[in-house]
């Protein structure tokens, strides 16, 4: 990062950043500045979030008003609705955070660390969701809001995950270190994910087995399939959204001393 | 559409205070971030914009 731009923490030998020419075919590189970032994330977030709510509006449309009753379960189960979504989004999440810490790790790029620390606490919420629903579809079931069942207990794990990588990253004060201890954290975390899903298989949990996966068909009625599937999809395009809006917090507030946030602040274009 | 009237909707079957205690839980808590967000973001230039006049007197 050269002259312009180099007010906020100094660059780092090897860094990719915008002000290399990059070679043909590697112009995406050029977004791995966050000043290059913050206009498309911004783009980004407000295509997502609209696209999100019309999902939303149709998922619940057909979960609570096409699908059918379930045979065993009565109206108890259109939870699945928002908990199968929310618990899917708690770990792609996570995968998507420790992806990016990783490229923050190898390539030293600044924005990569921003993004991941902009997915956790969106993370962290959606797994918190999936406890939640899943408490309060566990009681009318199994006739009980907790157990220590493997597949609820590394959920929780997920979460104290999410939230020591929050703590950790907010505890150091050093931007760079801060990335770097973060980034560790969620890759070692990464051990948790294959854990939680297949936790249902490897343990005998009161938790219900998969409806869907990729390896069958699924086990359930086509309008519960669609119903989940529309929200996982707005759940996804919100958590996408929310995480790019951070981002754009995240990078203005690492990056407030440079002239080009000035610009921002004041009204100005990136 | 398989509900005969709002009320049997609302009821769900006996389960709504655990469908509906679900449902808006999740859409308010996705509210409250994107929330928290916009004053987040509404901040960090206000920050932004005090020390940029700063540097400037």
């Amino acid at each position: 990062m050269s002259g312009q731009l180099s007010h906020g923490p100094a660059a780092v030998p090897g860094a990719i950043t915008a002000t290399h020419a990059p070679a043909r075919g590697r112009w995406w590189l050029q977004y791995a500045s966050p000043q290059a970032f913050y206009g498309p994330a911004g783009v980004l977030a407000s295509l997502l979030l609209p696209l999100s709510a019309v999902l939303a509006a149709a998922g619940l449309y057909v979960g609570f008003l096409i699908a059918p009753t379930d045979a065993q379960q009565g109206e108890a189960y259109r939870i699945i609705f928002v908990h199968v979504p929310a618990a899917w989004l708690s770990m792609v999440i996570y995968a998507a955070m420790a992806f990016w810490s990783a490229v923050g790790l190898v390539a030293n790029t600044r924005l990569s660390a921003m993004m991941a620390g902009a997915l956790a606490p969106t993370g962290a919420l959606f797994t918190f969701l999936a406890l939640w629903t899943g408490a309060l579809w566990g009681k009318p079931t199994w006739g009980a809001w907790w157990v220590w069942d493997a597949r609820l207990t590394s959920e929780l794990l997920l979460l104290f995950l999410y939230l020591g990588f929050i703590a950790l990253q907010a505890a150091i004060d050093e931007p760079r270190r801060a990335d770097r201890a973060g980034a560790v954290l969620a890759l070692v975390g990464t051990v948790n994910l294959p854990i939680i899903y297949f936790s249902v298989k490897w343990w005998n949990t009161l938790h219900q087995g998969a409806s869907v996966s990729v390896a069958s068909a699924p086990t359930i009625a086509t309008p519960m399939l669609l119903g989940m599937l529309v929200m996982a999809l707005a759940m996804w395009a919100y958590a996408a959204a929310a995480a790019l809006v951070r981002l754009r917090c995240i990078i203005l507030e690492r990056e407030g001393q440079s002239a080009w946030v000035a610009r921002v602040a004041r009204g100005g274009a990136a | 559409m398989i509900w005969l009237s709002f009320e049997e909707f609302i009821a769900m079957g006996g389960y709504g205070t655990y469908v509906w205690g679900s449902v808006l839980v999740t859409g308010g808590a996705l509210a409250l971030e994107l929330v928290l967000l916009s004053r987040r973001k509404r901040s960090a230039l206000l920050a932004a914009a005090q020390a940029s006049r700063r540097r400037q007197a």
